[in-house]
This record gives C-alpha cells, sequence and structure tokens, in this order.
C-alpha cells in the first residue's frame, strides 16, 4: 500500500513549526506503511559554492568527527557538520562531485542519502512513529517537507530499500503505486549517466526526473514527459529546492487527497494524516485529478496547475 | 437524539452500539461527531435509523447499508455506500473513488463531485450526483440509474450493462458499449422522480441519456469460430 504526506509552507512565519506539524501526518499513515519510514525536510541552505551531504553509517558511534576532519585537510575548505542518530549532514564549502567522490574514496561504507543546497533525507526501518522520534522530527525547521511510509511489495524491507528517494541535487520524491516498465527504463537512464542504489521502482522514477531536470526541464516539464514515459500507477509527491509537485497516473487508482489555505499546501494519501492540520476545516481540500500536474514553487507567484 | 464522539470512543464501539438497534429500535436518531476521515464509520446498519456523521469520513463509510439514512456533513473517502442494499446515504461534499460500488439498491446522494469510478458494477441502486463524476464510471453497470448535473470523465459506461445513465454536461468520452439514446417519456419520468428523491433542482429535460447498446455482451454465433 504505502502512504505518502507532503507540507510545503507558503507562510514562513510557520517555518520553525514545520517538523511539529508534519509528525502526526506521517504517524497517520502508518496503517498504509507499517515497514519503514522516511522524510526530506527542506530548509537551512548552504550558499551556492558550498553543499550539503546527508551521510548514513550502520554503526551508530561511527566517528564523524574523523571523517569531517579529513575532509577538511583534504579538499582544504571549510567543514561544517552535526549527528542526528545513524546521520550525520556535512556541509563543505566545494561542488557535489568533489564532496561525494570524497566520501566514496574516504568512507566507502558511508551511505549518501541526499546531496545539495537545502535538502537533508533521514529514514530507516521500522514504525514511523519510532523513526519521528529516533530523529526528533517534531523539532525541526523548514520550508517544506515529503514523507512515506512502507508496505514493501516490490523489493525488501532494508535500509537502502525505504523511502525517500534522491537521485539528483535537492530532488526528492515519494511514490504509492508500482510502475512495471521500471527495468528498462532504469537500464535506459544508466546510459544517461543516472546511478541507482537499488532495485526499487520508485527510485527509477526519482532518476528518471532527475535525468529530465537536467535535460533543462522545468518540474512542470520533467512530470509531463514522465506521464508519457512511466507505465504502471502511481501517486507522487515531489520535492526539489524550491518546489512541491503532486501528481497522479491517469487511471489514478492510488489515493491521494490535497488541502491548500493562506499558509499551506499538504498532500496525503487520506484525509486522516490532515486531521491535525491548523485551519483544516476551513481548507481548500479537493482530490488532484488523474494525469494532472499540481505545482507549488517558492519563486513563482502562480498558484498551481 | 445520541451523540458519539469518535475523539471518545472508537468506530467498533459506535458500530456496535448501531448494530445493537438491529434487534429492538430504542435509538433512531444518532449523531457522530470528529469522525476526522477514520475508515468504516456506520457500515452494515440493517434498521431503519438515522445518522448524521458531522465531519469527513474516510474508506467505506455507509457500506453494505440497509433501511438506515445516513449523512455524511463532509466529504467521503472511497467506496462510501459500498454494496448498499437499500436506504438512503448522502454526501453534503465530495466522494472519492467508487462511490455506490457494487450497490444493489437504496438512493446515494453525493452534492459535491463524486471521484473515478462512481458506481462500478452497480446492481441496482440509484446514484445522484450534484457535480461531476469522474473517469470509468457506471463501469460494468449492471442495474439502477446514475443522474449526473455536471460533467463526466472519460469512458463512461465502459461495458455497461443495464444501468440508466443521465448526464447534464459535457461527457469526456462513452467507455466500450456505452452509447447516447433518445430519451423518451418514461426516462423523463424516472429522471423527475430521481431528481425530487435527491432534493436537486434541475430540469430534467436538459439531461442526455446513455445506456448499454447491447452488442458487448450478447453471445454472437458470428463469432463461433474464434472460441
Amino acid at each position: 500500500m504505502c502512504g505518502i504526506v507532503g507540507l510545503y509552507l507558503k507562510n514562513k512565519a510557520l517555518e520553525s513549526q514545520l517538523g511539529a506539524l508534519f509528525e502526526p501526518m506521517l504517524i497517520a499513515m502508518t496503517d498504509r506503511g507499517p515497514d519503514s519510514a522516511g522524510f526530506a525536510i527542506y530548509g537551512d541552505e548552504v550558499a551556492d559554492d558550498s553543499i550539503k551531504l546527508t551521510l548514513r553509517h550502520a554503526d551508530e558511534n561511527y566517528d564523524w568527527a574523523a571523517l569531517a576532519e579529513k575532509a577538511q585537510t583534504e579538499l582544504n575548505t571549510g567543514v561544517e557538520w552535526f549527528k542526528n542518530s545513524k546521520v550525520a549532514v556535512f556541509k563543505i564549502q566545494t561542488s557535489a562531485a568533489i564532496a561525494e567522490a570524497f566520501v566514496a574514496e574516504a568512507a566507502p561504507d558511508v551511505l549518501i542519502l541526499s546531496a545539495g543546497q537545502s535538502i537533508e533525507i533521514l529514514k530507516e526501518v521500522g514504525l514511523p512513529e519510532n523513526i519521528a522520534e529516533t530523529f526528533s522530527l517534531k523539532g525541526m525547521k523548514g520550508s517544506h517537507i515529503i514523507g512515506h511510509t512502507r508496505m514493501a511489495t516490490e523489493s525488501a524491507v532494508t535500509m537502502e530499500g525505504s523511502h525517500p528517494f534522491s537521485t539528483g541535487m535537492d530532488l526528492c520524491l515519494v511514490h504509492n503505486g508500482s510502475l512495471s516498465n521500471h527495468n528498462r527504463l532504469r537500464e535506459e537512464l544508466k546510459r544517461e549517466g543516472i546511478v541507482f542504489e537499488t532495485e526499487n521502482d520508485s527510485e527509477v522514477a526519482a532518476g528518471y526526473l532527475t535525468w529530465r531536470l537536467q535535460q533543462g526541464d522545468s518540474l512542470n516539464e520533467a512530470l509531463t514527459n514522465s506521464l508519457k514515459d512511466l507505465d504502471g500507477f502511481f501517486t507522487f509527491t515531489v520535492g526539489t529546492r524550491d518546489g512541491f509537485a503532486v501528481m497522479r497516473d491517469p487511471i489514478a487508482c492510488k489515493p491521494a487527497v490535497m488541502a491548500e489555505t493562506d499558509d499551506y499546501v499538504a498532500m496525503a494519501s487520506e484525509y486522516q494524516a490532515l486531521t491535525t492540520l491548523p485551519g483544516i476545516e476551513n481548507a481548500r481540500i479537493w482530490e488532484p485529478e488523474p494525469a494532472t500536474i499540481y505545482v507549488w514553487e517558492r519563486n513563482s507567484q502562480e498558484g498551481a496547475k | 437524539m445520541k451523540t458519539i464522539n469518535l475523539t471518545e470512543q472508537t468506530v467498533r464501539d459506535l458500530n456496535q452500539a448501531l448494530h445493537a438497534q438491529a434487534v429492538e429500535c430504542t435509538e433512531r436518531e444518532w449523531e457522530v461527531l470528529e469522525p476526522k476521515g477514520q475508515h468504516n464509520i456506520a457500515c452494515g446498519l440493517d434498521q431503519n435509523l438515522s445518522v448524521d456523521i458531522k465531519g469527513p469520513t474516510g474508506y467505506y463509510c455507509a457500506g453494505m447499508n440497509k433501511k438506515a439514512h445516513v449523512t455524511i456533513h463532509g466529504n467521503a473517502g472511497q467506496g462510501v455506500a459500498e454494496n448498499m442494499m437499500s436506504g438512503t446515504v448522502r454526501v453534503k461534499g465530495d466522494a472519492s473513488q467508487a462511490a455506490g460500488a457494487t450497490a444493489h439498491g437504496g438512493l446515494l446522494v453525493i452534492e459535491g463531485n463524486a471521484a473515478a469510478r462512481c458506481g462500478i458494477s452497480m446492481k441496482g441502486v440509484d446514484i445522484v450526483v450534484k457535480g461531476n463524476v469522474g473517469h470509468m464510471s457506471c463501469f460494468m453497470g449492471q442495474a439502477g440509474a446514475l443522474v449526473v448535473c455536471g460533467d463526466a470523465g472519460d469512458a463512461l459506461g465502459d461495458s455497461i450493462y443495464e444501468t440508466h445513465i443521465y448526464v447534464k454536461g459535457e461527457v469526456k468520452s462513452l467507455g466500450a458499449d456505452c452509447i447516447e439514446k433518445e430519451v423518451r417519456e418514461e426516462h423523463i419520468e424516472e429522471l423527475t422522480e430521481l431528481l425530487n428523491r435527491a432534493g436537486v433542482d434541475e430540469d430534467p429535460a436538459a439531461f442526455k441519456r446513455y445506456g448499454s447498446a447491447r452488442q458487448l455482451y450478447n453471445f454472437k454465433v458470428d463469432n463461433t469460430s474464434a472460441y
């Protein structure tokens, strides 16, 4: 089944409460996905000449300080970092390519969960409630956040198979459904230089969007193209550095409901996940139409669709 | 009137209390507060009860209904009034997918829009939608009537048997074996009665009728060689 949720703040005054508003949304979707959960949060941006990596090591006592020091010396640049459970966020004044190459070389057993100016991805195997607590989701700040609770169907219950997936700078996709042409598409995308970590169908969808954005598509264009090239069932929620989008396939058998007020746009697989949001009683609530793209972007005054 | 607040009691408590009325009906009027999109509210009722649900409901609300009159003062999730036998279910807001699926009788009124597959495999229920319906509505509809005061999405009435479909607005496309049909006096009468029962003020003469061309489900002797 899987549950997906997203919250995009239009009112900056709410940014300090993003985690607190989002936590009950994620936990409400436990019935749809008790196997693993995760979220991608956007905010706390680094400057354009820097990169933010979310790194994970299986050992909670991993020596991140040593890795940070090594990065500082070898890359001859400033490194800021903090740890959250098994994950550490590194902010390095260098390019993504250099930073990622350094991690691969210096710490091959460290997994890069995300890279970008704004994004941090946190995910684990287990109940959403425990995962929210592990990462202290409630206290987190930011501009938008998307999350996933997984009921594993297409691949194993592992940390690597947990959602969400990020395969490009600041891009994150959560998926409810199943793709039927992901194997062929994965091979095609590999030839285009997209790197995949798992056999998961949702990662292919994330990789596809990364590739389209690299080709110069806007988020809206990338999603329009995906309607042609992705086959199967999907409700997607997508986060980018500035944007938030929701789209369902033309059959639209995977559920989705959206709510919008002056303060926020929220999406969830089921209405249950929206009930704790402030002002939900008077929000505009609707079910997204099949094969229709709903996009909100920070740098655009345009509302949606 | 009996009031149950679903933040204080569970859906199971509510349904148990409603089912208890089946033996001896001592409390006809019920009010359900703070449903908050929970699933399976007021399912399997088989007594002439009146149930007012004050807010949005989740999946399968008022499923398998018999005799009861259920009103949802908000939106309804997937499969509202699924497999209803008789009685009335009224949704004041929008309904999600598969509203009235496989329902055998009674009346389902949706005052807002209904999403995809409204009335899928309906078997005798009457459904009146004040707004629009999504794609593949009335898919494999077997009996009863679907009235749409707004527009219908793609593949309306796909593989339809004998359900009567009336649409006032635009139909994006018709499904396999579904055709527009002549509106005769008996259809105006049927539609007038349905609109009256639903309490919807629309002119029956403004609707078009759709139904089965009866080409799909008959065995054709011309095709014998294909088997």
